[in-house]
C-alpha cells in the first residue's frame, strides 16, 4: 500500500506554546486514520496543518511522494487535492446549498455553471438532499448542513478527506446520518483522516486509531488493540473516562 | 425620532437664548454728552475698535513688519482710527482692538466693541440693524483679472457677461456684480477677500471685484500676475461710502461724527488719503 | 350562582369567558388599544404644553420675525432649493466613489502573509494620516492648493476638488467600519473558503466581503448621513450650495429664514434615511433571532 499522507518529525507553536511535537504520522491509500484525544491534544490543529491552512514550524509534509509543506509549492492547488470538513461554520450563509458547492469549481477550476451544477445535482442525490438545493444553509438542519460540507468538500474530487470533529457540535439524533456518511465514503475507498470523539464509530470505521496527548502522537494501532489493550497510562486513564461515560 | 427631537430642541433653546435676551437691540444708549467722563463704552476708559481677522493694507498695517498689526497706527483706517480717538481724549495706549467677521458684524444684536471699522459701504439695509458714522471715505469699484485673461480688456460691462467672477459675501462688489454686471453664470461666493484671492491664483475665477484701493493692494501683493482691468463707472455713479459700524442706538456715534466733520473740514482726511491711498492714475473705465 | 373560572384562557378567578370578564385574546386587544390611545393623548398634551408656551412667550413675535417669517422663507425658497440640489448630487456622486474606494482599501489590508506587506502598510498609513486631518482642511489644501500649482492635466475645478477631498476623507472611515464587519465574520468561514481551493481575494470577494457587508449596513448608512450634511462644506471654495446660499440670502437681508430653510431640506433628505437604518437593523435582529430558536 503506498503512503498518500505523510508527516515526519512535523511541529507547530503558537507564540511559543508548542502544539503540535514531532508528529510522525503516515496514512496509506485508502486507509481510514482516527485520532482521538482530549481537546488541546493538538488534533484540530494537525488536520489544519495538512490543509496547510496552518504552517508547521519544522519538519514536512507529503501527499503522493510530493512536499507540500515547501515554501515554494502553491497551496491553493494542494488544497484541491484534499477535502476538509469543520465543526461548524462550514457553510456560506448567504449562498443557497448548490452555489455553496459550485463555488469551488467554477472559480477555481473555471468549470462551467452547467457542469459544476451537473455534479452537484449527483452529489446530492447521492447523499438524499436533493430537495435542499436551492435552499440556504439557515433551512437546513445541523446534520443536513454538515452532509452538504461533505459534499462540498468532494466536489473538487479529492484524495484525501480530513474531518475536524464534524459531529460534536450537532444534537444527538443527527449525528448518525453524518456518521453513515463516512462510512459511505470508506465504502468507496476514500482515504481519510478523522478527528472524532465518537468512540464507537472510531472502533467501527478505523483501520487505525491514533492517540493524541498534548501534541504527540502517544500510540497507535488497529482500533481492537487500542481500545482494549492500550499500552501507554495516558491512553489507558484517557480511555478509562470515555468507557466510565458510557461512550464506548 | 432623534432628528425631530432635536429640532423641539432647538426651537425651545432659541426661544429660551431670545427670552433672556430679552429686549437688548437697543444696548445701553448712554447719554448724549461728549465729555471724556460721559463716553458710552464696552470697557469704561478704553476705546474697544473692532476690525477684520486678519486686517489688510493699504487699511491697517501697512509696511511687512507692520502687517495685521493695527497698533502700528499705520494704514488709512490705522492711522485715521487713531486720530479719532486721541481727539475723543483717549491716550495711544487706551486704545483696545478687537477682531470679529465682515458679515457677523453687521448681525442684529449688542456688540462687544465701540464701533468696527472694516471698509463697511453704508447701505439702507444695513442700517436696519445698526448704525453707520458719517462717511471716511468714498470709492468705486474695480475688475482684478490675471494679465493674460480676455477679460483684461473689458471696456463695458456686457463684455463680463460670460465671466467666471467671484467676490466676498455680503459686499457691496457682490451686489455690484449680481445687480449691475449681472454675468451668465453665477459668481462665485466666499467667506472673506483671502479665499477669494486664492480662487483666483487657482485659476477657479477669472475676475474679482473689489474696492480700488484695496484693488491696488491686491495686484502689487496678494494674486501674482494680476492687474485692475478697470473700475466701473456705473459704480463711481453710485460710491461708496465708507463708514464706522455702531451697534444701534449708540450715542457714542454722534461723538465720533463730530470728530470725522472736524477732520474733514480741516483736510486731514484728504491728507490720510494722500498719503496712505493715492497710486497712479490713468486706470481705464468700464462703462455700463 | 356564578360557576368558577374553568377555561384555560382566562387565568385567576373569575367566571368564564362571555360571561363578565371577556375572553383573555379580547383582553389582549383592548389593552394594546388602551396603550397606544394613551401614548397619543400623551403626545398631543406635551407637545400642546410646549408649543403653547412658545407661541404665547413674549419673546415668540421676535424669534418668528428673525427665523420663521413666511415672506422671508418664499424670498429664500428658490436660491437655496437650487443650492442644496448641488449639494445633493454632490453626495450622490461622492458616496458611490467612497463605498468602492474605501471597499477596496478595507480588502487590501485584509489580506494576510509577508508577500502584501507593503500594500498593507500603505493602506494604513492613508487610513491614520487622514482620520487626523479635519475635512475642512483638506477641502482647503486641496481646493485652493492644488490647482494654484497649475500641474499640467490637472483639473482646477474648485468642485471637482472639493468632492475629491471628501470622497478621500470618508474613505479613511469607511474603511475601517469595512474592516470591523470583515473582522466580524467567523474565521471558519475564511478557512473553509481556502479550503474550497480559492485564493485570499477569490475568498474576501465571494464568501467575506459579502457577509461583511451586510453586518455593516446601519453604520454605512450612517455614514451616508453624515457624509449628506459635510458635503455642505464645499461652501469655503466659493461653491455655492445650500447653506452658503442661505448664508448670502442672510447677508443681504440680516434674516435668518433662509437658513431654517436650509435645515429643513436637509432633513428632508437625512430623516427618511436614518429610519430606513433603523427599519433595517430591526428586521435583521428579528430575522437572527428566529434563526437561533
Amino acid at each position: 500500500m503506498t503512503d498518500k499522507l505523510v508527516l515526519e518529525n512535523a511541529s507547530k507553536s503558537f507564540e511559543s506554546q508548542p502544539v503540535l511535537r514531532d508528529i510522525d504520522l503516515k496514512v496509506g491509500e485508502h486507509e481510514v486514520v482516527c485520532l482521538i484525544g482530549s481537546s488541546g491534544s493538538g488534533k484540530s490543529t494537525l488536520l489544519k496543518c495538512v490543509n496547510l491552512l496552518i504552517p508547521i514550524d519544522e519538519g514536512s509534509i507529503w501527499l503522493d511522494g510530493l512536499e507540500i509543506s515547501s515554501p515554494s509549492v502553491n497551496p491553493n492547488i494542494v488544497r484541491e487535492k484534499m477535502g476538509i470538513v469543520f465543526q461548524a461554520f462550514n457553510l456560506f450563509p448567504h449562498m443557497n446549498v448548490i452555489d455553496n458547492i459550485t463555488l469551488g469549481p467554477r472559480k477555481v477550476h473555471g468549470v462551467s455553471v452547467e457542469e459544476a451544477e451537473d455534479r452537484a445535482k449527483l452529489l446530492l442525490d447521492q447523499f438524499g438532499l436533493t430537495d435542499k438545493m436551492y435552499d440556504y444553509p439557515d433551512r437546513l438542519s445541523g446534520g443536513q448542513q454538515q452532509r452538504v460540507a461533505v459534499i462540498r468538500a468532494l466536489a473538487s474530487e479529492p484524495e484525501l478527506m480530513l474531518f475536524d470533529e464534524i459531529t460534536s457540535a450537532l444534537d444527538p439524533e443527527l449525528v448518525a446520518e453524518v456518521l453513515n456518511v463516512i462510512r459511505g465514503l470508506k465504502q468507496e475507498g476514500m482515504t481519510m483522516l478523522i478527528a472524532t470523539h465518537e468512540m464507537g464509530f472510531a472502533r467501527d470505521v478505523a483501520d487505525r486509531v491514533c492517540f493524541l496527548d498534548g501534541g504527540l502522537i502517544l500510540e497507535q494501532g488497529p482500533p481492537r488493540d487500542l481500545f482494549t489493550n492500550p499500552t501507554q497510562p495516558r491512553t489507558q486513564q484517557f480511555l478509562q473516562r470515555i468507557v466510565e461515560a458510557g461512550r464506548l | 425620532m432623534r432628528t425631530k427631537f432635536g429640532l423641539i430642541l432647538f426651537v425651545v433653546l432659541a426661544l429660551v437664548a431670545a427670552a433672556c435676551g430679552g429686549d437688548d437691540e437697543g444696548g445701553d444708549t448712554g447719554s448724549g454728552s461728549c465729555d471724556f467722563a460721559d463716553l458710552n463704552l464696552v470697557e469704561d476708559g478704553f476705546l474697544t475698535i473692532a476690525t477684520s481677522e486678519p486686517a489688510f493694507p493699504p487699511w491697517i498695517g501697512v509696511g511687512d513688519d507692520n502687517f495685521d498689526v493695527p497698533e502700528s497706527k499705520t494704514g488709512f483706517e490705522g492711522d485715521l482710527v487713531y486720530k479719532i480717538a486721541n481727539a475723543l481724549g483717549f491716550t495711544d495706549d487706551q486704545v483696545k482692538w478687537t477682531r470679529i467677521g465682515f458679515i457677523e458684524a453687521i448681525a442684529v444684536g449688542p456688540k462687544d466693541y465701540d464701533f468696527n471699522v472694516q471698509q463697511y459701504s453704508i447701505s439702507a439695509e444695513r442700517e436696519e440693524v445698526i448704525d453707520f458714522s458719517v462717511p471716511y471715505y468714498t470709492t468705486t469699484q474695480a475688475l482684478v483679472t490675471l494679465a493674460d485673461s480676455v477679460y483684461a480688456s473689458a471696456s463695458s460691462v456686457a463684455d463680463l457677461k460670460g465671466a467666471k467672477l467671484g467676490a466676498q459675501i455680503g459686499t457691496t462688489s457682490l451686489k455690484f456684480i449680481e445687480d449691475v454686471i449681472q454675468p451668465d453664470t453665477q459668481p462665485n461666493v466666499y467667506d472673506d477677500n483671502t479665499d477669494v484671492e486664492a480662487a483666483m491664483n487657482a485659476g477657479q475665477i477669472e475676475g474679482l471685484v473689489v474696492d480700488l484701493p484695496t484693488a491696488y493692494f491686491v495686484t502689487a501683493a496678494q494674486v501674482d500676475g494680476s492687474v485692475i482691468a478697470g473700475k466701473f463707472e456705473a459704480a463711481a455713479a453710485a460710491p461708496d461710502n465708507y463708514g464706522l459700524l455702531f451697534e444701534s442706538g449708540n450715542s457714542l456715534k454722534a461723538c465720533v461724527d463730530a470728530v470725522i466733520e472736524d477732520l474733514r473740514s480741516d483736510g486731514t482726511l484728504d491728507a490720510l488719503v494722500s498719503q496712505w491711498l493715492e497710486q497712479g492714475g490713468g486706470i481705464n473705465v468700464i462703462s455700463g | 350562582m356564578v360557576q368558577p373560572a374553568t377555561d384555560p384562557s382566562v387565568p385567576g378567578v373569575g367566571p368564564g369567558p362571555g360571561l363578565f370578564r371577556p375572553g383573555r385574546r379580547t383582553r389582549i386587544k383592548e389593552e394594546g388599544a388602551k396603550g397606544a390611545l394613551v401614548a397619543f393623548v400623551a403626545t398631543v398634551a406635551f407637545f400642546g404644553v410646549v408649543l403653547t408656551l412658545v407661541l404665547t412667550s413674549d419673546a415668540w413675535p421676535d424669534v418668528q420675525r428673525q427665523f420663521f417669517n413666511w415672506y422671508h422663507f418664499k424670498q429664500a425658497w428658490p436660491a437655496v432649493v437650487s443650492g442644496f440640489w448641488l449639494d445633493v448630487r454632490m453626495f450622490l456622486v461622492a458616496e458611490v466613489l467612497i463605498l468602492i474606494i474605501s471597499l477596496v482599501i478595507a480588502m487590501i489590508r485584509a489580506l494576510r502573509g509577508p508577500a502584501f506587506f507593503p500594500l498593507r502598510m500603505l493602506a494604513v498609513t492613508y487610513i491614520d494620516l487622514i482620520r487626523g486631518i479635519p475635512i475642512i482642511l483638506l477641502i482647503v489644501l486641496l481646493g485652493f492648493g492644488v490647482p494654484a500649482l497649475q500641474l499640467k492635466g490637472v483639473p482646477t475645478s474648485e468642485l471637482f476638488w472639493g468632492i475629491t477631498a471628501l470622497v478621500i476623507s470618508y474613505s479613511a472611515y469607511t474603511a475601517e467600519v469595512y474592516r470591523a464587519g470583515i473582522e466580524s465574520v467567523h474565521e471558519s468561514q475564511r478557512m473553509s473558503a481556502r479550503s474550497i481551493g480559492l485564493t485570499q481575494i477569490q475568498a474576501l470577494r465571494y464568501v467575506i466581503v459579502p457577509q461583511a457587508i451586510r453586518n455593516v449596513i446601519p453604520a454605512l448608512l450612517n455614514g451616508f448621513v453624515s457624509l449628506q450634511k459635510d458635503v455642505a462644506l464645499v461652501f469655503v471654495l466659493g461653491v455655492r450650495e445650500g447653506v452658503r446660499e442661505a448664508e448670502i440670502y442672510n447677508a443681504s437681508t440680516f434674516n435668518f429664514t433662509g437658513y431654517v430653510v436650509a435645515a429643513i431640506l436637509f432633513l428632508l433628505v437625512s430623516v427618511p434615511v436614518a429610519r430606513f437604518t433603523d427599519w433595517y437593523t430591526d428586521r435583521d435582529r428579528r430575522r437572527k433571532r428566529a434563526m437561533s430558536t
